[in-house]
């Protein structure tokens, strides 16, 4: 082993080359070249798909999963994978309604009461994960459980709206402040809806700490080998419970924006939520053939699915059909990922 | 070499004109080698010779480019290592935690094998699993402890597991990579006279190994590796120091430096500190200036002082002092803080993040521990690092495409200059570095030892298992073992040169 250079690959004929260069290509633009072949093949089926208005209403329809998904993403950079966003998102809808009409707050104390809300589910799943060491899968999982039964408690199971019988017999007559709905209803200009900015607003927050700061570094260091990191002097715990933090706190924003869309507290509006955000975050990892959870990958994945969405509604495929549809996505990148994503050694 | 070409027609197995090329590294090239049925031939070769590589090519774990392999006369090309065993070619591998599973008795992963081929039948019974398993104990020569759980027992028990698991494979070949690294002299002496037996039985043995003092007791033959070609082979009585220059490829006596004369106070002082309940007590005072090597058997306890003093794990008792205060780090960033750097040993697991992740490149690697000073804005600036990372590809000769290149594209040596380049970007006061010599070529661990030594302002501590190495890197040598630290070699640094007579005494010959 005396002369070693460390460009491989110098025998291969330069068609071989070419072939693996253009292989690397597919791959890596895989899903923007589905994204454009979707969007040509709508845009012909049904021309009112390509307007302004309907793109925003895409972007509308996939804000929470995109904001959701992005902090699945974020929780697996530090090597977890948060599976309780779904039901922090579903409890913070209930959370927001109740804190509206049987406490009658008012826009910005809801809203700081739901974040508070998000963050501690995240350091009670960081406590769970990095105090006690229960496996991070588990461990969310086991929370997700816990929340989708502790939304129902205060209510009894009713959902909440003006003039919501207590469990004590008292009736609650707090209204929801047009402030709060205008979070979810408003447009910017007429043209952006408020949920569309926020999406656009946490991607690139999210984009710029995964990928451009020390942290993002480290968080993504402690998810590719923890000892490593560890070992270089970073704290891991800390990082880990920001992960689950951040995930969280996503996921309360979440359920802000569906509780200010829909205007009442629904208690089953947040059941498609989880594998909804989970699938984009894994989409995420064919997009540019990152291989790994990345932010800009996971907004992609979501835009994705809801541009299919859009246009199978448009073309008048049915509704039930919606969730096979996400479930072959995701396995097709998958697929792309892991098996035809494989680097040349 | 007509010798080897009559025996390639007859019983055992031949190895003819071997090569295997793993990207640009010629791994094996036209290596020769045979083994005969009642013969022990030790396999000597530094780090990176193409050991690893032909006993795969063997084992049937990687494929040979060009060449034959003739097993008692029969073209041998094995696919898999399931191929390798129904041939009676069995290897145990110096990691002895991939013999068994956690989980598993010990008994039962004696009977691992028939489990897998089903010739356990579908049902099994505790009370047939441990008749069979104490047969398998038996006919090794060890008592196995085949009630516990293999996931519980130390290194040296799993070492004596593998093999007992391995003869019962009806091997024709076995092959041991380095197998008294984690047993102590006594299990040591044990293991040779049940290989001695196995020979004598007609078993064909290849005995890896850079242990002079192992190889002297057990094989009628040695075949040197070096840069994957066979330089030399020796047979009984077998010249030892000639063996030695042929494996490093030059004069020994010019390869190891100078002891320099320890300047200056202690920067670093260890009184009476026990990394465990009950473990060695480790007097130690490290100056600037100076590299000390501990050299030990593996389990000896080296990495777990490092840990200590790096404070990624607690001693058990004893004192700590750095610069004349008391050293209770609270854990590596303190310790980072404080000038205290340590590179750990197995690169991959202890310092490199998986190269498809964000902090995969050789600039990320280096920058790793040095961000907050580095990126005192908390956002990643490029050009820093990168320019650290050129400093470091040129001061030690790292041949990659440049700062951004995947480690995974880098051989073991640059790899392992990189971890250091990681370590003294920001000048240390204390260095650590465990087994900074591992899987690295013979070159680059000459560019290592320079690099380590370069920096002479500093106290380097460095932990490795081979003894050649340390010579080759420190001013002063200590042996660690379960009575504390002794001193290799005493007096003047060239009296300690490599003879095989020094690593072959009753107190020097095993170094546990």
């Amino acid at each position: 082993m005396a002369a070693l250079t460390e460009t491989r690959r110098p025998r291969e004929g330069a068609a071989i080359n070419l072939t693996a260069a253009l292989a690397l290509l597919v791959r890596r633009y895989a899903v923007f070249l589905l994204l454009a072949t979707l969007v040509i093949v709508f845009s012909i089926a049904e021309p009112a798909f390509l307007g302004l208005s309907n793109f925003m209403s895409v972007l509308q329809a996939v804000s929470v999963v995109a904001i959701l998904s992005v902090g699945v993403t974020i929780s697996m950079a530090v090597g977890g994978f948060d599976l309780s966003v779904g039901a922090v998102a579903a409890s913070s809808v209930m959370a927001a309604s109740y804190a509206m009409v049987v406490w009658r707050l008012d826009a910005f104390e809801t809203v700081a009461f739901v974040i508070a809300f998000g963050l501690a589910v995240g350091l009670f799943n960081a406590f769970l994960i990095v105090k006690v060491g229960v496996p991070d899968l588990l461990a969310t999982l086991a929370v997700n459980f816990l929340l989708t039964g502790l939304q129902l408690i205060p209510t009894a199971g009713r959902s909440i709206a003006t003039g919501l019988i207590l469990p004590s017999g008292a009736s609650a007559n707090g209204a929801f402040d047009p402030n709060f709905l205008a979070i979810g209803r408003r447009r910017l200009f007429d043209v952006a809806p408020l949920p569309v900015l926020l999406m656009i607003v946490v991607a690139i927050v999210a984009f710029v700490l995964t990928e451009r700061t020390r942290v993002g570094r480290l968080l993504f260091a402690v998810g590719g080998n923890e000892i490593a990191a560890r070992l270089a002097g970073a704290p891991t715990a800390r990082l880990k419970t920001l992960a689950y933090c951040l995930s969280a706190t996503l996921a309360s924003i979440g359920g802000v924006i569906v509780a200010a869309r829909v205007g009442r507290g629904d208690v089953s509006s947040g059941a498609s939520l989880l594998l909804d955000s989970v699938a984009p975050s894994l989409i995420g990892f064919a997009v540019l053939a990152a291989r790994r959870p990345n932010v800009f990958g996971a907004v992609v994945g979501a835009i994705f699915v809801g541009v299919l969405l859009n246009g199978l509604t448009m073309l008048n495929v049915p509704y039930y059909t919606q969730d096979f549809v996400k479930g072959a996505v995701l396995v097709g990148a998958l697929g792309l990922t892991y098996g035809l994503g494989r680097r040349p050694a | 070499m007509s010798a080897s070409v009559q025996r390639a027609h007859s019983a055992g197995l031949a190895v003819r004109g071997a090569c295997k090329r793993f990207g640009s590294t010629q791994a094996l090239s036209g290596v020769d080698f045979d083994v005969a049925p009642g013969e022990i031939v030790g396999l000597m070769g530094a780090n990176g010779a193409g050991k690893s590589t032909l006993v795969n090519v063997l084992v049937g774990a990687t494929q040979a480019d060009e060449g034959e392999i003739r097993l008692e006369g029969r073209l041998y090309a094995p696919k898999s290592p399931r191929d390798a065993i129904a041939a009676g070619i069995v290897a145990i591998h110096q990691a002895t935690d991939r013999a068994g599973a956690a989980g598993l008795t010990v008994a039962e992963t004696l009977l691992l094998d028939r489990f897998a081929d089903g010739r356990s039948g579908f049902f099994v019974s505790p009370a047939s699993i441990r008749r069979q398993a104490a047969s398998i104990a038996e006919r090794s020569g060890f008592a196995l402890p085949l009630d516990r759980d293999f996931g519980e027992i130390g290194a040296a028990e799993r070492q004596l597991v593998a093999i007992a698991r391995a003869l019962s494979a009806e091997a024709r070949v076995l092959i041991l990579d380095e197998p008294t690294a984690s047993l102590s002299s006594a299990e040591a002496a044990r293991l040779f006279d049940v290989l001695e037996g196995l020979a004598a039985r007609g078993l064909a043995i290849v005995y890896v190994s850079h242990r002079m003092a192992d190889l002297k007791r057990l094989a009628q033959r040695v075949a040197v590796l070096r840069g994957g070609r066979k330089v030399a082979e020796f047979r009984q009585p077998i010249d030892f120091s000639a063996a030695l220059q042929a494996m490093i490829g030059r004069a020994i006596d010019s390869a190891y430096p100078r002891a320099r004369a320890a300047t200056g106070q202690p920067v670093l002082e260890l009184i009476g500190l026990r990394s465990r309940p009950g473990g060695p007590s480790i007097h130690l005072a490290l100056r600037a200036g100076e590299v000390t090597a501990i050299t030990g058997a593996l389990g000896a306890g080296k990495s777990r002082l490092l840990l200590n003093i790096f404070g990624a794990e607690a001693p058990a008792e004893g004192e700590m002092r750095l610069d004349g205060d008391a050293w209770r780090p609270s854990g590596p960033a303190e310790a980072i803080a404080r000038g205290i750097h340590m590179a750990g040993e197995d690169r991959r697991r202890t310092s490199f993040i998986p190269a498809d992740w964000p902090g995969g490149s050789i600039a990320a690697s280096i920058a790793l521990p040095h961000m907050r000073r580095w990126f005192p804005h908390g956002f990643v600036v490029p050009a820093v690092e990168r320019a650290a990372a050129f400093e470091a590809i040129h001061r030690l000769d790292i041949r990659a495409i440049g700062p951004e290149a995947r480690l995974d594209t880098l051989s073991g040596g640059n790899q392992q200059k990189v971890v250091l380049a990681r370590w003294q970007a920001v000048r240390p006061r204390v260095l650590l570095l465990d087994e900074p010599f591992q899987g690295v070529d013979v070159g680059a661990r000459a560019d290592i030892a320079a690099a380590v030594r370069a920096q002479d302002d500093i106290a380097t501590l460095v932990a490795t298992s081979d003894p050649e190495e340390a010579l080759e890197v420190a001013d002063r040598i200590f042996v660690l073992d379960s009575h504390g630290l002794r001193r290799f070699g005493d007096g003047v640094r060239t009296e300690v040169s490599i003879d095989p007579a020094l690593s072959d005494g009753p107190e020097d010959g095993r170094l546990d």
